[in-house]
């Protein structure tokens, strides 16, 4: 029987990489497609889901916050999280002692709080693991 | 599982870090049981280079403890992880083999194709 289980491991911080969105969108095809998502946000990552992320004003294009409409990456993750309650499942794992040396534990529900060894356990009972690194 | 943990960005925040970050998360992968082995390629095959990563201060701050790559090859390992690191890389780097810590295996990128087959998972760092 077919593992239905993609396990991601990704790194770049938010705002710095494409590969964050790419990531994003992988998630959201698989959680449609029926498939259960853990992710291991490893250095940089953690900071994805930091609460206080807040949406700014564009004084360069003169529009608002609401006319800009720009989710922050928590938002987007959030949006994820909600999409992966059950079944399919989606499982977002923050690296604590990344969190720990950037002070990014102040984070939005659904997110957890983890190690190598959930890594390690997660990659492990999937099908497949896909590492997105900083570059 | 059998992984293998494809190294190529290297010295990426090892000052920060005091640490190459995927070697420390082999080490840790490791230890929590994994079957595990590390290729270094591209730019990252420096780190079978035995090397003195100076100390860092900036006012009273100071990085005193920085990476030491070459020994934590050494540490893998003593952990019973095998180490590769790519022939041609080296050569593309002007680095002989014989300045390369023996901890490092040498492997050709023709065997390199036999070496991922070998592995259930390949994560390309």
């Amino acid at each position: 029987m077919a593992n239905h289980t993609l396990t991601l491991a990704i790194m770049d911080a938010p705002y710095e990489a494409a590969a964050s969105t790419t990531a994003f969108r992988i998630i959201e095809s698989a959680l449609r497609k029926g498939v259960n998502v853990n992710v291991f946000a490893y250095e940089g990552a953690v900071s994805l889901t930091m609460k206080d992320q807040a949406p700014h004003a564009n004084p360069v294009k003169g529009t608002s916050v609401e006319e800009e409409e720009h989710p922050t990456t928590k938002d987007l993750v959030a949006a994820l999280i909600a999409l992966g309650q059950a079944s399919p499942k989606l499982t977002w794992v923050n690296c604590g002692l990344c969190v720990d040396e950037r002070g990014a534990g102040h984070w939005i529900d659904g997110v957890k709080r983890g190690g190598p060894a959930d890594f390690f356990k997660m990659a492990s009972e999937s099908g497949n693991t896909l590492v997105i690194p900083t570059r | 599982m059998k992984i293998l943990n494809i190294v190529e960005n290297a010295y990426r925040a090892t000052l920060e870090e005091q640490d190459d970050t995927v070697l420390w998360l082999s080490r840790a992968l490791k230890g929590a049981g994994a079957d595990l082995s590390v290729v270094l390629r591209g730019n990252a095959v420096n780190y079978a280079v035995p090397q003195a990563c100076p100390e860092l201060k900036l006012g009273t701050a100071a990085i005193k403890h920085p990476a030491r790559p070459h020994e934590d090859l050494a540490k893998l390992r003593a952990k019973g992880a095998n180490v590769y690191v790519v022939q041609e890389d080296l050569e593309d780097s002007g680095i002989g083999t014989e300045r390369c810590v023996a901890d490092a295996i040498p492997i050709s990128r023709a065997r390199l194709v036999d070496l991922l087959m070998e592995h259930d998972q390949v994560w390309h760092w």
